[in-house]
């Protein structure tokens, strides 16, 4: 059983991304009690499966070694790796959540020598790249995972692989046995940050992402270049392995559109450009990137980042919001159509890979949330007096980048401080 | 020019938008556009106009008066809807397109030659004798659209197909005399006037 200390000045948050680390860290370190609830199996979420940031092109594992050292060395700090709030009661100073936590089957003698992953034969969607490739059905996650620790998927419990997995290990860390836990805990603030979620592309009809295989996301694209990725840090297109030169990047794909999304998603012109660096990077002057776009939103400093990215002659922009894409069968192919708006010119023009740069959708389930919240049109919790102790942190509030997501989630720690305070004031 | 032309022309001056709004039909969405151009890569006959539905909005933002309402691109709409089903900002662009039209056609500005523009009025001069469309007299009109041999040879073209529809009783040559109507003409006719005169009059009396 998971024995954990929680009470009413505990600061509870959900979501371990950066976000939600970054909340916790922060009140943790003023000396409060804090218990982190992720539902992965590891603390980092979406910016651990990125390749680059913008607008410094520096690697996300760097902050993100930073953090996890922090909440390493944190004793107020508790981690709940792939667990669960199904419910949550009471109000501001006094809270009690409902926690479901999945077994994981590996418990903490694991080292993560991986003579597990070696035994076991079955292969599942590995998740951390999209279901772009297969994992075998005990691993790592990723090979930063936080907590260090292997798991073993649900599909081979029971089965013959289960039990070389248990045979394999030789520090006794597998626990077949190991059933899901339903806890309660106690806390006096709640600090939401589940962030995101790619929007489904498929619901993008003229685009066919479920028809065609070199129409990619930019998460997808995101994961091609980590060279611990699916095609090993190489720019292969998915239908024939072929390198992928000439890229063509559509923006707004499901933002600011009735269709889909309400809002504009922030994020996407800015990962464009930060991706069209990627291609040059890979082929030189063989690259070629073109970036359809209604308007590039790269507001204050990144500016400058765009302003760079149009002096790579590599880089081309049309403006235009592609209407369709059909697929040359004979080299798989898209063929992007459209009418750009600089000159009405209607074009038909192929690519050798298509990347829709996909919006952010809240992962706020507006109809299921645990307790009563204002959540707004697109789906964003919306500050408001109403949600007592329940405070938004990072892209749970808006469609924020890191930069932003970490300042939001730094402002929501010190509002859960100030209730968790009154509480200690109050029970003196 | 006709005289409800000229004195739009002089009561909106330079502002072609703001007649839009106050005169088309949803013509106050026009603004909305974001010129993103999906409308215009969606539409199945796109290439087949003058101007695209993105660029007429940009033009009536421009000002661009006698070119919006001379295009021939409205009268090129099929309604297929593919752009209204597209537009991230759910502008009801057919009925936009449709709106232009009619407008353009009060003003007496639509393109003269135009096939389209042509068989509507056809349509509606047919329609308003009786209050029912009579086919045969509608179609035969159609055929004979463009003068008098190209009548010929397009009815004898259609001449097979013309004769199945009498043997199946799809077809009466008696339309021909006079044909039916609505059991009230009198009525109908009244009701006509009268949607004229509320039109003269929103047209006319609209204010800026």
């Amino acid at each position: 059983m998971t024995e954990i200390v929680a009470t009413n000045e505990t600061i509870l948050v959900v979501g371990g991304g950066i976000s939600g680390m970054t909340a916790a860290l922060e009140a943790a370190e003023t000396g409060k009690q804090v218990i982190l609830v992720e539902k992965r199996a590891y603390v980092g979420g979406r910016i651990s499966q990125l390749y680059k940031y913008f607008p410094k092109l520096c690697f996300p594992t760097c902050g993100l070694e930073i953090n996890q050292r922090r909440s390493k060395m944190n004793p107020n700090l508790t981690i709940l790796t792939m667990a669960e709030v199904t419910d949550i009661s009471g109000e501001a100073g006094a809270y009690t959540a409902s926690i479901k936590i999945s077994p994981r089957y590996v418990n903490e003698n694991c080292t993560g020598c991986g003579d597990c992953a070696k035994a076991v034969e079955l292969e599942v969607s590995d998740d951390f790249n999209y279901g772009m490739n297969t994992h075998k059905a005990a691993y790592l996650p990723h090979k930063m995972a936080h907590p260090q620790r292997y798991v073993l998927d649900p599909a081979i419990i029971g089965t013959d692989d289960a039990e070389k997995a248990k045979a394999a290990c030789k520090y006794n860390a597998v626990d077949l046995d190991m059933q899901e836990e339903n806890i309660e805990l106690k806390a006096g603030a709640v600090v939401w940050a589940t962030g995101w979620q790619p929007y489904d592309a498929n619901k993008i009809q003229p685009y066919g992402y479920d028809r065609m295989a070199n129409v990619i996301t930019n998460v997808e694209f995101e994961r091609m270049m980590d060279p611990t990725g699916p095609t090993g840090g190489k720019l292969l297109r998915p239908s024939d392995g072929k390198e992928a030169k000439d890229v063509a990047f559509i923006q707004c794909a499901g933002s600011r559109d009735k269709n889909h999304l309400l809002h504009c998603s922030r994020i996407c012109c800015m990962a464009s450009l930060k991706q069209s660096t990627y291609v040059t990077e890979a082929w030189g002057d063989d690259a070629s990137s073109t970036i359809y776009y209604i308007d590039i939103r790269a507001i204050d400093r990144f500016e400058d980042f765009y302003k760079k990215v149009q002096a790579d002659e590599n880089v081309k922009f049309i403006k235009s919001k592609v209407a369709s894409i059909v697929e040359n069968k004979e080299n798989g192919n898209p063929t992007l159509h459209g009418v750009d708006t600089e000159g009405y010119h209607r074009y038909a023009t192929e690519h050798e890979l298509v990347v829709l740069a996909v919006g952010m959708q809240p992962s706020v389930d507006k109809d299921a949330f645990p307790i009563d919240i204002t959540i707004n049109e697109e789906g964003f919790i919306e500050p408001s007096s109403e949600n007592g102790g329940v405070f938004a942190a990072g892209s749970a509030s808006d469609a924020l980048d890191v930069n932003r997501a970490v300042q939001h989630a730094t402002g929501a720690a010190l509002r859960a401080v100030q209730v968790v305070n009154r509480v200690a004031r109050a029970e003196g | 020019m006709t005289e409800l032309n000229a004195a739009m022309v002089e009561r909106y001056r330079s502002n072609f938008l703001k007649e839009v709004e106050a005169n088309v039909e949803e013509g106050e969405w026009v603004k909305m556009c974001m010129q993103c151009g999906v409308c215009a890569g969606s539409c199945p006959l796109g290439n087949a106009w003058e101007h695209t539905p993105q660029k007429i909005f940009m033009m009536v933002r421009a000002g661009e008066r006698e070119a919006v309402l001379n295009s021939d691109a409205m009268w090129m709409c099929t309604s297929c809807y593919n752009c209204i089903a597209r537009c991230p900002r759910g502008l009801p662009i057919t009925h936009i397109m449709h709106g232009l039209a009619h407008y353009a056609k009060r003003m007496g500005l639509a393109p003269k030659e135009q096939p389209t523009a042509k068989f509507a009025q056809l349509f509606w001069d047919n329609l308003v004798k009786k209050g029912r469309v009579n086919e045969l007299k509608l179609g035969i009109s159609l055929y004979f659209m463009n003068g008098f041999s190209e009548g010929i040879k397009t009815s004898l073209k259609m001449k097979d197909i013309g004769l199945g529809m009498l043997k199946t009783k799809r077809m009466s040559p008696m339309e021909m005399l006079g044909g039916h109507g609505v059991k009230d003409s009198a009525g109908f006719q009244k009701m006509l006037k009268k949607a004229q005169e509320l039109e003269d009059k929103r047209i006319s009396g609209s204010t800026d």
